[in-house]
């Protein structure tokens, strides 16, 4: 099978600043010499310029050697900072613009939705737009009269279909634009970011179209997003576009997970010595560290959000010591306090304490943490009176997230989930007998 | 068995020889909805809608009776002013309203364009056919112009045979104003300053169509330049077999059916270039 998309040796050039000569007298000036005088007057200036900026080159590469295919029935997501070169990527594949290098091959129809209702008339009626939507999309009108009825159930406007757009609600008039390019029956779909309007029911609707697009049709979707969990739900396979060349392709929780290493920083793994350890005299906090229930620790720093998490420490006691706890406050990135447990369960928490080495654990639950990041403090204490004798602050830095295993609270709801935390709870439910 | 999938290849630079015109053909029912659109829109967005059709046009004509007959005393083949005045507008409205249209294909339909393809083509050529509505009504003042006229023998209305060539006179001139609003938008995109030529040059070559006078009526030594201009056969042609006097000139007629193609060539050539880049230049 050859692949639906082929992209070869792509890249893009665009000139800083103005593109020619603007005006129709500089070319004219410019032919006229160059007829008369044999030479360029701009020229001149042009080299100038290049001389005392050398640096700052006014070409520049928004895609360079971009190399992929995407196979039928794929879906390919591509992720990337902004001007990372996804949307020239986008333009350059819907043929809004072309390569300076390099070729696309695309086999099938191609539809893409750089944006919801392109071309839409406000004084049209949702019927007419409909229309008018459809066949700028690329369809002809004996489809879009087969689907007509579809189309507007899925967007839900049936009582407004001969009321002109403009009198339309915005998140109407979204989904009649939705729904008008989720009917499309290209062999390629191009989405970029639509995603991000429409409420969440709708967001769910959108989501699961496309998904049905691909699995059950066999089309080849790529996709673009900001929206991970969409990502990982949807993709089989992701680029991670990084100023304007391919970083990384491959399977999405791997790839995004790589993606978002990029930008946060994780601390798993924390060891202090003797001098600059948390602590007293008596007592130093000497390492701290936080893994899955089997030490397995991810590279990456995001940990799945349905296993354990495991934070162990280690102190040194110096001298013999009275009774103490130890205590730990999980901060979210907001810098909220989400919980805070102290010792009382393990067997040395109302002990004296003799000289030497201790280690400590504590077991996070798993479906607990909602997706984000996180930081650990660690606090060795004693309840009564009062007293604190090591404290390491937020020392553990790491994120949660869901790979969409279908475990976790989020099922294979993949929209934005509110909540400081997020337990998996168990429901059940029964039709009542009269 | 599945049908064969449609491969297309994107690539740096179309070739210079590819006029486009086949893509537009697949794309035929965008523009019968363009169309539709174009005139709907018109329709629905003034109070007073197509009435404008009506008053722009007989406005302009009894300006026109006023000052170039009245006043200037401009010959009108001894045909009354209005209805001469009228069968020189319609037509050169009509070839007007396709060329400043098309001339701003680019720079108009920018936002659409920056998202989506279909052959650009589609959005001039729907405009030239939605012209036609507004031409109709024009043209419909016209017959009852004349018809008023005529009634009330202010000249004799004989149209002969010649009127069957009515809708090969407005076809070239749909094309003539296609092919030179294309090549002046490809234009536009590198020099914004073109604009500015074509929204007054439109208004001054009027003045060199046989609009508001008759090439008999002028001097032998300036009736060159009035020659040299494609459009004016065409109006001059128009008149002539509307109404049924003079002669037409199948040189003049020839000569304007050789610029349209010529321009109508040059024009798809450059604009199926710009269209690959433009997004990047605007």
């Amino acid at each position: 099978m050859k692949p639906a998309i082929e992209v070869k040796e792509v890249s893009k050039m665009y000139r800083l600043g103005q593109v020619g000569s603007a005006t129709l007298k500089d070319d004219l000036v410019r032919s006229w010499n160059r007829l008369t005088k044999g030479k360029d007057p701009f020229a001149d200036q042009g080299q100038e310029n290049d001389r005392t900026s050398a640096a700052l080159n006014p070409y520049v590469w928004a895609l360079k050697d971009i190399n992929f295919e995407v196979m039928p029935g794929e879906v390919m997501g591509i992720i990337g900072k902004n001007g990372a070169g996804k949307s020239t990527l986008l333009k350059i594949l819907s043929r809004v613009t072309t390569p300076s290098v390099g070729e696309v091959v695309l086999r099938g129809r191609v539809s893409s939705l750089l944006e919801v209702g392109t071309g839409f008339h406000p004084e049209l009626t949702g019927r007419e737009n409909i229309y008018l939507n459809g066949a700028i999309l690329g369809m002809r009108r004996v489809e879009i009269q087969k689907k007509f009825d579809e189309i507007v159930a899925f967007a839900g406007v049936e009582k407004y279909v001969n009321t002109p757009v403009k009198r339309y609600s915005s998140g109407m008039y979204v989904r009649l634009a939705f729904a008008v390019a989720a009917h499309l029956e290209p062999e390629i779909l191009i989405v970029d970011e639509v995603l991000a309007v429409g409420d969440a029911e709708f967001q769910k609707k959108c989501l699961g179209k496309m998904k049905a697009v691909s699995q059950e049709d066999g089309r080849t979707v790529l996709f673009v997003s900001h929206n991970m969990t969409a990502i990982r739900q949807l993709c089989s396979r992701c680029v991670v576009l990084k100023n304007g060349t391919v970083q990384t392709i491959g399977e999405p929780n791997a790839t995004i997970n790589t993606y978002l290493t990029t930008f946060d920083k994780h601390i798993l793994e924390k060891d202090w010595e003797e001098q600059e350890a948390p602590g007293n005299e008596s007592i130093k906090l000497r390492s701290m560290s936080l893994c899955y229930a089997d030490g397995e620790r991810p590279t990456t720093g995001m940990f799945e959000i349905t296993r354990d998490l495991v934070l162990k420490a280690r102190y040194e006691v110096k001298e013999p010591m009275g009774a103490f706890t130890h205590g730990l406050s999980l901060f979210n990135e907001e810098e909220v306090n989400l919980f805070n447990s102290h010792d009382v369960t393990s067997s040395l928490r109302n002990e004296e304490r003799k000289p030497g080495m201790y280690t400590i654990e504590a077991v996070i639950p798993g479906n607990l943490l909602s997706e984000g990041k996180f930081s650990i403090s660690l606090t060795l204490f004693k309840k009564t009176p009062f007293e604190i004798f090591a404290q390491a602050e937020k020392v553990i830095q790491f994120s949660v997230v869901d790979e969409m295993t279908g475990r976790s609270a989020r099922g294979d709801y993949a929209q934005g989930w509110p909540g400081m935390v997020r337990p998996l709870l168990q429901w059940s439910s029964k039709k009542d007998t009269l | 068995m599945k049908q064969e999938l449609p491969v297309t290849h994107i690539r740096p630079q179309k070739s210079w020889f590819e006029l486009g015109w086949g893509d537009v053909w697949q794309y035929r029912d965008l523009v019968a909805i363009f169309v539709r659109r174009d005139i709907v829109a018109t329709y629905k967005q003034t109070v007073l809608g197509p009435l404008w059709y009506f008053i722009s046009p007989i406005l302009t004509t009894f300006i026109f009776t006023f000052v170039f007959g009245s006043v200037a005393k401009i010959p009108t083949s001894n045909i009354p002013g209005p209805v001469f005045y009228l069968s020189g507008l319609t037509l050169w409205n009509y070839f007007q309203s396709c060329f400043t249209g098309a001339s701003s294909t680019f720079t108009a339909n920018a936002a659409l364009f920056g998202k989506v393809y279909f052959p650009r083509l589609a959005s001039p050529l729907a405009l030239v056919i939605s012209n036609l509505v507004k031409f109709g009504i024009q043209f419909s003042i016209l017959i009852a112009f004349s018809f008023i006229y005529h009634a009330k023998g202010a000249f004799v209305w004989s149209p002969d045979l010649h009127i069957l060539l009515l809708p090969v006179l407005v076809a070239l001139m749909a094309l003539l104003g296609l092919g030179a609003g294309i090549l002046i938008s490809s234009l536009t995109t590198k020099y914004r300053d073109l604009a500015i030529l074509v929204s007054f040059g439109t208004g001054l070559l009027m003045y060199i169509t046989p609009v508001i006078y008759p090439m008999e009526a002028l001097p032998i030594q300036g009736a060159w330049i009035i020659g040299l201009n494609p459009i004016s056969p065409l109006v001059e042609s128009f008149r002539t077999c509307f109404l049924g006097v003079g002669e037409l000139s199948w040189g003049g007629l020839a000569y304007s059916g050789g610029f349209t193609l010529v321009l109508l060539v040059m024009g798809s050539l450059l604009f199926n270039r710009t269209e690959k880049s433009f997004m990047d230049t605007v």
